[in-house]
């Protein structure tokens, strides 16, 4: 299962469209597209749109952790937004609403 | 409790057989009519055990990884079992939030996803012999 990353950056906010199954197999490539970004010139807000993902496990939770923790370091914040149910439940579970807004 | 029926399969401890594991899982318990909700649960939790022993179990190295399913009236039981390093210490591994791979970004939240996801998870593991997750979910009956 390929997971479809897509980027729209508009000034420092960079949105990245996720689209398919997020787990561990998947993740690196996700991780090197965004932190490619990041190094690339500065951001000040990070969106992750999860409309299109339709499973995640707590391999997504170390990247949004991972991406979050940058975005800090950088003086940038990071959302969440559009999760289905299913992603919602583990996003929840994990605590991330308390470190990061999730619409 | 008499199973209704019974499945085994074995697969190599590569990450694309992460998606592999969870979506035979999914596909076996469906013959006992679970809802939307209850298969995702099932099947974020076998991707979170099969997760670990690629990761943990055989730390990224070749290995062999077994799946067992069991379907009774209104549950399924799964088995996940690898013959890796071990877990040296399974009560600290299962805190929330610990992970022994932090260079790897892992959030340390495998084991909770999957005490919270199924009704019951029994770890057993020895160190240098491998890890053996035995977990249960009840289905709602519809």
């Amino acid at each position: 299962m390929t997971l479809e990353i897509t980027l729209k950056r508009q000034n420092r906010a960079l949105t990245v469209y996720l689209k398919g199954e997020l787990d561990h197999h998947a993740v690196s490539k996700v991780k090197e597209t965004i932190d490619m970004q990041l190094v690339k010139s500065p951001l000040s807000q990070l969106i992750l749109d999860m409309s299109g993902v339709s499973f995640m496990d707590s391999s997504g939770i170390g990247l949004i952790v991972g991406r979050y923790n940058k975005m800090k370091c950088l003086g940038g914040s990071m959302k969440i937004i559009n999760p289905g149910l299913n992603i919602l439940k583990v996003l929840k579970m994990s605590g991330l609403s308390k470190l990061m807004e999730i619409s | 409790m008499q199973p209704k029926n019974r499945m085994k399969i074995e697969f190599e401890s590569k990450s694309v057989n992460e998606s592999f594991a969870r979506v035979v899982a999914a596909a076996f318990a469906s013959q006992l009519d679970p809802t939307l909700e209850e298969l995702a649960d099932l099947k974020t939790a076998v991707s979170e055990a099969v997760t670990n022993a690629i990761i943990h179990g055989y730390e990224q190295q070749e290995g062999l990884i077994i799946m067992e399913c069991i379907l009774y009236d209104d549950r399924i039981t799964v088995i996940i079992e690898d013959h890796g390093v071990g877990i040296e210490d399974i009560e600290k591994a299962k805190i929330p939030a610990y992970t022994s791979k932090p260079e790897l970004e892992r959030s340390g939240m495998g084991f909770s996803i999957m005490e919270s996801f199924m009704d019951s998870l029994f770890i057993e593991s020895q160190k240098g012999a491998g890890t053996k997750i035995t977990m249960t979910k009840k289905f709602s009956k519809r």
